[in-house]
């Protein structure tokens, strides 16, 4: 028990406590604002009745006013699908040869493609639809099935080289390794090289030349320049799905390729399908 | 004894009950209060002819829109720094005048002080001055103490209303929110807003008034930092008015102990304590006191502002130091210089501001493409921006020591229409053919250039080309 002080310097009183002969100064806090702490400990318990809150064996108490941040993204959702319906109507329907007619389509047809190839197509054409080795680069003005807007879509709404869409594209190049003799192949890959202006050795070439007009020429072309019809690569310009170098032109020829894309016509609504084709189209390679 | 249960942990507010006063510092404190409130009340209502696409209202916080226009000035997102250099700049003023002249944005410009003091005036017009106050408080609640506290509470929530209201049409058009208002078909956070701000007003400058200052701001805090014994400030001249009596003496000081100075503290403390982190340095004090002693003739400057540093030259008879000593100092000078620095900085930075606004992003995800013919492509993203009310064309170009090709997506020109107030994202491709060493080497610098192709005027920005080598 200590006896009451003043502190001379404040005119305060003390609360009797003294620690190491510092003393504590009685300014007591404002009433209200012990109020104001009983309000947030008001606020606290209704806000945990009002809103999602303790946690119970499967899952949390939901309030009374049912909020849930799902139930708003949602909302949300619903409300940007409703507000973009005509627009996806319109996209379903519209001609896309003549897409770039209607501007505010066009825009949205590519953000929202852009939406669509980023979840359905990057995990083999790459986010930056730059493709890899098999997978084609998108960005470039080579196409093996044509690079109009129409093909592109095409070649989106039934894949190609699939068993489950009747009109997937569809061509085969056969495995000469059971057909053609070794000396033949190794030929045929000179004369390929020779087409794309690679270091070749000519007198194979020559040989190889004969081949590929016997073999090859029907897909390929008499120049080798490919038929987008059949699926069939050029073969005189810079772009390898595969490689261009002699021993991956090799394994080419003598094993085949047999690429598959599935059909998109099944998984996407109509709508998805030609903004793909419209992302993939404005992506620079676009015919 | 100091036994707990004697001691109360927490306190009742004490009713304070400021008297009229007249005199030099109320004069300017009105005149304050006016330009203050009437800044605030009428700045959204100013208009300003922007042309038929933007906003015709000067001072406008386009939160929706993110726009920020001020008069001739209209900010967007990306120059926010405009806005941070304001708030540091009001920062480091805040710092000048603490220093130089104590709270003065406390006794002064501050908004709760401003608030309360038109509060008080409603205040003494409904229910009188001081010790009719007084005697209203200690009444009985009869018919009269009702009327008046129901009229006095009836005019603050007015106040309280208009300010809350005035807040809102800062962030829209006016006259529009203003009609929406009235018919009561305004979005529902505008009436939030304004009933939160309502709430705070009507009980901050009606209830809690001194109450704000003492325990709810930080700044009595941290401006006690930012004075020194330099520092002009609101202070009593013991050494001339102690020791205080009642009547005049020969040997007694100039105080009268007539508690003029108490009485008209909107905080409710004696000056005479000495300084204090109750004291908003309003200076209503000094006008009370001048008043005294012009009454019974003593020199005027009992109460004053003062500097501690004056303080043993006045006890030795001296001169005090003139006024401009005490503000021109190193510390004030600083913060003047940076102040003004920072200033100067954002002025400059908004005159040399580009009329033409664009940004390059390099399309890295593939770094470069091979095209069938050998040539190797790199994508640009290009971004740019239209502040005027006017669609504008822009035309693109390229220069660079290699041969290099230009060519926007989806357009065979080389013009880039952008919408009025908006920006326009637009892929751009540059190629270089097989035979250009830019198509082999690692990097090549490049340039690119727009120029409006109205008046003509450039901007450029610089990017780099990679090649296979890269």
């Amino acid at each position: 028990m200590s006896e009451q002080e003043i502190d001379e310097t404040t005119g305060v009183d003390t609360t009797g406590h003294t620690w190491d002969g510092i003393k504590e100064l009685n300014n007591p806090l404002p009433r209200w604002w012990l109020w104001c702490f009983y309000l947030t400990i008001i606020w606290g318990v209704g806000y945990t009745v009002a809103y999602p809150a303790w946690p119970m064996l499967t899952g949390a108490t939901s309030g009374l006013l049912g909020y849930s941040t799902r139930a708003e993204v949602a909302q949300d959702i619903d409300r940007f699908e409703t507000q973009n319906a005509a627009l996806k109507t319109a996209l379903a329907e519209v001609e896309l040869a003549s897409l770039s007619d209607n501007p505010d389509l066009q825009r949205f047809a590519v953000a929202n493609g852009a939406a669509v190839f980023r979840t359905n197509c990057s995990q083999c054409h790459g986010s930056g639809a730059a493709g890899s080795v098999g997978y084609p680069n998108l960005l470039d003005d080579d196409w093996l099935w044509g690079g109009e807007i129409d093909q592109i879509a095409h070649t989106v709404r039934h894949g190609i080289r699939n068993e489950t869409d009747n009109d997937a594209h569809w061509s085969q190049m056969p495995a000469y390794g059971d057909i053609l003799e070794d000396e033949e192949i190794a030929g045929t890959v000179e004369y390929v090289l020779s087409l794309s202006g690679g270091d070749h050795d000519a007198t194979l070439a020559q040989t190889g030349a004969v081949i590929f007009e016997e073999q090859c020429s029907a897909c390929h072309g008499e120049n080798g320049m490919g038929d987008p019809e059949q699926g069939a690569p050029n073969l005189t310009d810079a772009i390898w799905l595969y490689g261009g170098d002699r021993e991956t032109l090799l394994e080419t020829i003598t094993n085949a390729r047999f690429g598959v894309m599935p059909a998109w016509g099944s998984r996407l609504s109509a709508a998805d399908v030609n903004a793909v084709a419209a992302y993939v189209h404005g992506l620079g390679g676009g015919e | 004894m100091n036994t707990p249960e004697q001691q109360s942990l927490y306190a009742p507010q004490e009713p304070i009950f400021p008297r009229r006063v007249s005199g030099f510092f109320r004069t300017f404190k009105w005149w304050i209060m006016a330009v203050t409130l009437g800044i605030y009340y009428l700045t959204p209502w100013i208009r300003w002819d922007r042309g038929p696409s933007l906003p015709d209202q000067a001072v406008l916080v386009d939160l929706a829109g993110r726009r920020f226009y001020f008069f001739w000035i209209e900010i967007w997102p990306h120059e926010f720094y405009f806005v941070a250099g304001l708030l540091i700049m009001a920062g480091l003023g805040l710092f000048l005048f603490t220093s130089a002249l104590g709270r003065v944005w406390c006794g002064y410009t501050c908004p709760q002080t401003v608030w309360t003091d038109l509060f008080i005036l409603v205040e003494r017009w409904i229910e009188g001055d001081r010790n009719a106050r007084v005697r209203l408080w200690n009444a009985k609640w009869d018919f009269r103490k009702c009327r008046l506290r129901l009229t006095k509470w009836v005019v603050w929530l007015l106040i309280a209303v208009a300010t809350g209201g005035a807040w809102v049409f800062y962030f829209t058009d006016a006259p529009t929110l203003a009609r929406d208002l009235i018919s009561f078909t305004a979005h529902p956070i505008a009436y939030a807003t304004i009933a939160v701000l309502t709430a705070t007003t009507f009980l901050f400058g009606g209830f809690m008034r001194e109450q704000v200052c003492i325990y709810m701001c930080p700044w009595p805090r941290i401006q006690g930092a930012m004075m020194d014994d330099d520092t002009l400030t609101v202070g009593y001249r013991d050494w001339r008015g102690e020791p205080r009596a009642k009547k005049r003496h020969e040997n007694k000081g100039d105080c009268i102990d007539c508690m003029a100075c108490v009485n008209v503290c909107p905080m409710g403390i004696d000056i005479r304590d000495g300084q204090q982190m109750e004291c908003i340095t309003c200076a209503l004090c000094i006008d009370a006191c001048d008043d005294v002693m012009d009454r019974i003739g003593k020199p005027r400057g009992l109460i004053d502002y003062l500097a501690l540093s004056d303080e043993p030259l006045e006890r030795a008879g001296q001169d005090p130091k003139p006024i401009w000593k005490h503000i021109l100092r190193p510390r004030t000078m600083l913060y003047t210089f940076l102040w003004s620095l920072i200033g100067i900085g954002l002025v400059f930075a908004l005159f040399v501001r580009a009329e033409i606004d664009l940004t390059v992003e390099a399309v890295r995800n593939p770094t470069f493409i091979t095209l069938s013919d050998g040539s190797v492509r790199n994508t640009y993203t290009m971004r740019l921006r239209n502040k005027h009310g006017e669609p504008r064309d822009f035309r693109l170009s390229l220069s660079s020591d290699a041969l290099l090709r230009i060519e926007l997506e989806g357009t065979g020109r080389n013009i880039i229409t952008v919408p009025p107030d908006s920006s326009t994202m637009q892929r751009v491709y540059v190629t270089a053919r097989p035979q250009d060493p830019a198509s082999s080497m690692a990097n090549t610098d490049l340039r690119f250039w727009v120029e409006d192709t109205e008046n003509g005027e450039r901007a450029h920005r610089d990017a780099t080309f990679n090649g296979r080598a890269n």
